[in-house]
């Protein structure tokens, strides 16, 4: 913590020092920086009303918060607009810098006001839109099939990628930009060569499912995301401007990381150190890192249906899939089922049956547990969730799997197992991912039976100078053994362990990636570990007095979230929001989970307890046999009242 | 009172406030260290995620030749020999308005100067990650 406090300290002095003695003044008023100007004007206002107990909130964070790259790392050094840029594809404006604005205060009084207001107003226009957007997109839509989702190359040719590399990269998602972002830290001048089979710069994932559908009023700004606090980031993790041409990498003096979008590996020579690409473009490396991902599972039953039928049905994973879907939304839709209990299932039903309120849609979500999240919470608590998801409207049809599946004029008529059949006029299959190891056969490496994924060591290493991060990798996690983890954090994790490894640190994985989802305004949690349902669990929770009602607090802070533009943004209180819990004071407001294996805590579910992390890595950590966890619940102060 | 039950394999504890404010009985091993942007050796951490992209981005050899001559100048005022690094790290990143440009119409003084956003939030530096979570939990430890 002392270090948070000096190292801010330390900036700041750098910068007085910079600019007490700099020689010129940067004078850059381009006309093309001025629309983001603007916004990054937004951003740094709020930064100046930093108040100095930001500065203890900062360090109250630190220890929970593992010094990884994110996602949102800010880049406060730099100015707000860089942190976001248009893709190329689109021709966007770019967004201001994302959480350094105001400070993180729960002035919910204030905030709530504007809030409610902005939302009036986006909610008009976003009618007035909608109304306007509807009539156009019905007239499109008949003779419109779906687009096809090839990727845009860029470069075009092959020709105009490096054939020589020190540092390559394959794969352009998260684990790949914390990979390189590791190694230009402690590499500075390094070369970095990235082959993203998107069109896309690397952008982050986890709003796609959450943020990116809380967003009011009409999206001008595509690809931008509204956060809890009402400033917009971008999804993108650095802008255009922070890459370098693929043309002009061999020249750089300094190095730089060049991104050839569009493009796939499709063979690694691994001895030979050479990567081929899909039109036998040969890139030689010194170091290679595969961070190729995971796609998205579909079912059967959709697969071999007909074509009208798949028209009507998606898989969701990248930005492409949610455009689509947006698309879909502001067709007129009167009504989505979502396949799948699972984070992304959930998460996506609750979303969009919020937004569905407004724009008249509905949404029912279907899935084979008995609850929400089947497969992580254990089975009292899914429950529990279930009645919160279908509290934010959402049709809830657990214990179902879809057996056959037909086309009624325009919609797809899902045929349970139960005999009951759904209707619906867009289908999401959400149904869990796969690793992308189609590299693994023709470049003759190992592949996990039991998890998948490739096999690597505790230092994510395959083979001599090959290392592999984020969901397509099977990794012995020291204390937890050989596992395979999905989730956006341990790509960050994962990605700058093999960055640092790639530039010869040797570093076993020990530090735990965490995760975290939202469903809904009283249900958020982060967990960490081994956290599978099937696992004996000990649950710790507060037991509710009449004036400390954790529900109330859970609201508020989730509320807080959500940004004050939700139209349910009110604190709700405790009388209306109570949905019969099993006896008094005995709810699941907040609490934690404990994972067992062998009596030994192997996971660890924070249950609407925030900033608690660090000691979840502790009690991990520990690897002990505990005689009584409620003792070690202690530890987690989960009866803090947050006022 | 607190209250406990056994759902098959799960076990439920229903903790009051009266009982969690007896203190645990356990103790736990020490925290993971959480390495800032200066180490304890003194010597800076590039890999401090609160730089963002600052040391990767195109001008990141600049800038750390330039913050590395800050941190370990012993000149009075400190970093004031440090004219010429300086000097080379501003121009390196005046020719990328779009990454280090600022607002230009900002109502504050020293408006031309692109790192000038930096100094006036460079407390949040110290964030490490910034995940919508981080930004919940920051909100939820305001209170305590």
């Amino acid at each position: 913590m002392y270090g948070t406090i000096r190292c801010a300290t330390h900036v700041s002095n750098f910068l007085r020092s910079y600019k007490s003695i700099s020689p010129i003044k940067l004078a850059v008023t381009a006309s093309g920086t001025r629309l983001y100007a603007n916004k990054g004007n937004a951003g740094k206002q709020s930064g100046t009303k930093k108040s100095s107990d930001n500065i203890a909130r900062d360090t109250t964070i630190r220890p929970s918060t593992p010094p990884h790259v994110i996602a949102g790392t800010c880049k406060p050094i730099m100015s707000p607009p860089e942190c976001g840029k248009p893709n190329v594809m689109k021709e966007v404006p770019q967004p201001e810098c994302p959480w350094d604005g105001e400070p993180k205060q729960r002035k919910y009084g204030k905030h709530l006001a504007i809030g409610i207001l902005l939302t009036a107003l986006s909610l008009f226009a976003f009618y007035k839109y909608g109304m306007d957007t509807t009539k156009k997109e019905v007239e499109k839509k008949q003779e419109k099939r779906r687009k096809e989702k090839i990727p845009v190359k860029f470069p075009a040719t092959s020709k105009e990628i490096p054939s020589k590399i020190r540092y390559l990269l394959i794969g352009g998602g998260t684990a790949s930009f914390s990979a390189f972002r590791s190694i230009k830290s402690l590499d500075p001048k390094a070369k970095v060569l990235v082959i993203s089979n998107e069109s896309f710069y690397p952008y982050m994932r986890p709003p796609l499912s959450k943020e990116m559908w809380f967003n009011e009023g009409p999206h001008s700004k595509p690809l931008v995301f509204r956060q809890w606090n009402g400033t917009e980031r971008s999804l993108f993790y650095e802008p255009e401007d922070f890459y370098v041409d693929c043309k002009r990498l061999r020249d750089e003096p300094n190095g730089g990381v060049s991104v050839a979008r569009g493009w796939t590996v499709k063979k690694i020579d691994v001895f030979g150190r050479k990567a081929y690409l899909e039109d036998d473009h040969v890139i030689e490396y010194e170091k290679c890192l595969i961070a190729t991902g995971s796609s998205p599972k579909n079912l059967p039953v959709f697969k071999e249906a007909s074509q009208d039928i798949q028209e009507r049905v998606s898989l969701f994973r990248d930005i492409f899939d949610y455009e689509e879907l947006e698309e879909i939304l502001q067709g007129g839709v009167k009504k989505i089922a979502i396949i799948g209990g699972g984070f992304l299932g959930s998460e996506l039903a609750c979303a969009l049956a919020r937004r569905g309120q407004n724009q008249g849609y509905k949404i029912t979500q279907i899935f084979r547990e008995s609850g929400n999240m089947g497969r992580v919470l254990p089975e009292y608590l899914s429950f529990w969730t279930t009645h919160k998801v279908q509290k934010e409207g959402v049709e809830v049809i657990p214990n179902s799997e879809v057996e056959d599946v037909s086309l009624d004029t325009n919609a797809v008529v899902l045929h349970l197992n139960s005999g009951e059949k759904v209707s619906a006029e867009h289908v999401i299959v959400a149904v869990g991912v796969e690793p992308n190891t189609q590299l693994a056969e023709p470049s003759e490496l190992e592949t996990d039976d039991e998890f998948g994924g490739y096999l690597v060591n505790a230092e994510l290493m395959a083979r001599s100078n090959l290392w592999i991060a984020g969901d397509c990798t099977c990794f012995y996690d020291t204390k937890l053994g050989r596992r395979r983890v999905e989730h956006h954090d341990h790509a960050v994790v994962s990605g700058r362990l093999a960055g640092e490894n790639m530039t010869g640190a040797g570093k076993p994985y020990v530090h735990q990636s965490m995760f975290w989802s939202d469903l809904g305004p009283e249900v958020g949690y982060e967990a960490i570990g081994i956290v599978d349902s099937s696992l004996p669990t000990v649950g710790v929770f507060a037991k509710a007095t009449d004036k400390d009602t954790p529900k109330s607090v859970v609201s508020e802070t989730d509320e807080g979230n959500r940004a004050a533009s939700e139209a349910k943004a009110k604190p709700v209180t405790p009388a209306t929001s109570s949905p019969s819990p099993p006896q008094d004071g005995e709810d699941y407001g907040k609490g934690v989970i404990f994972y067992l294996r062998d009596d030994i805590v192997v996971g660890i579910v924070l249950w609407n307890v925030f900033n608690r992390m660090s000691v979840a890595r502790q009690v991990l950590r520990d690897e002990r046999k505990y005689d009584d966890l409620n003792e070690v619940a202690k530890l987690f102060n989960i009866h803090e009242e947050q006022p | 009172m607190s209250s406990c039950k056994q759902v098959g394999k799960d076990k439920i504890i229903f903790a009051t406030k009266e009982d969690h404010e007896v203190p645990s009985s356990v103790q736990l091993p020490d925290a993971e260290p959480s390495p800032g942007l200066i180490l304890s050796t003194g010597e800076i951490n590039w890999n401090c995620p609160c730089l963002g992209g600052m040391a990767t981005g195109p001008c990141g050899v600049q800038f750390r030749d330039a913050f590395s001559c800050f941190h370990y100048s012993e000149a009075e005022p400190k970093g004031s020999d440090c004219y010429d690094a300086f000097k080379t790290m501003q121009e390196c990143m005046s020719k990328y308005p779009a990454l280090y440009n600022k607002d230009n119409n900002d109502d504050d003084d020293d408006k031309d100067d692109p790192l000038e956003a930096l100094a006036n939030s460079s407390d949040s530096l110290n964030e490490t990650e910034q995940k919508p979570i981080e930004h919940r939990e920051a909100i939820a430890s305001k209170g305590s």
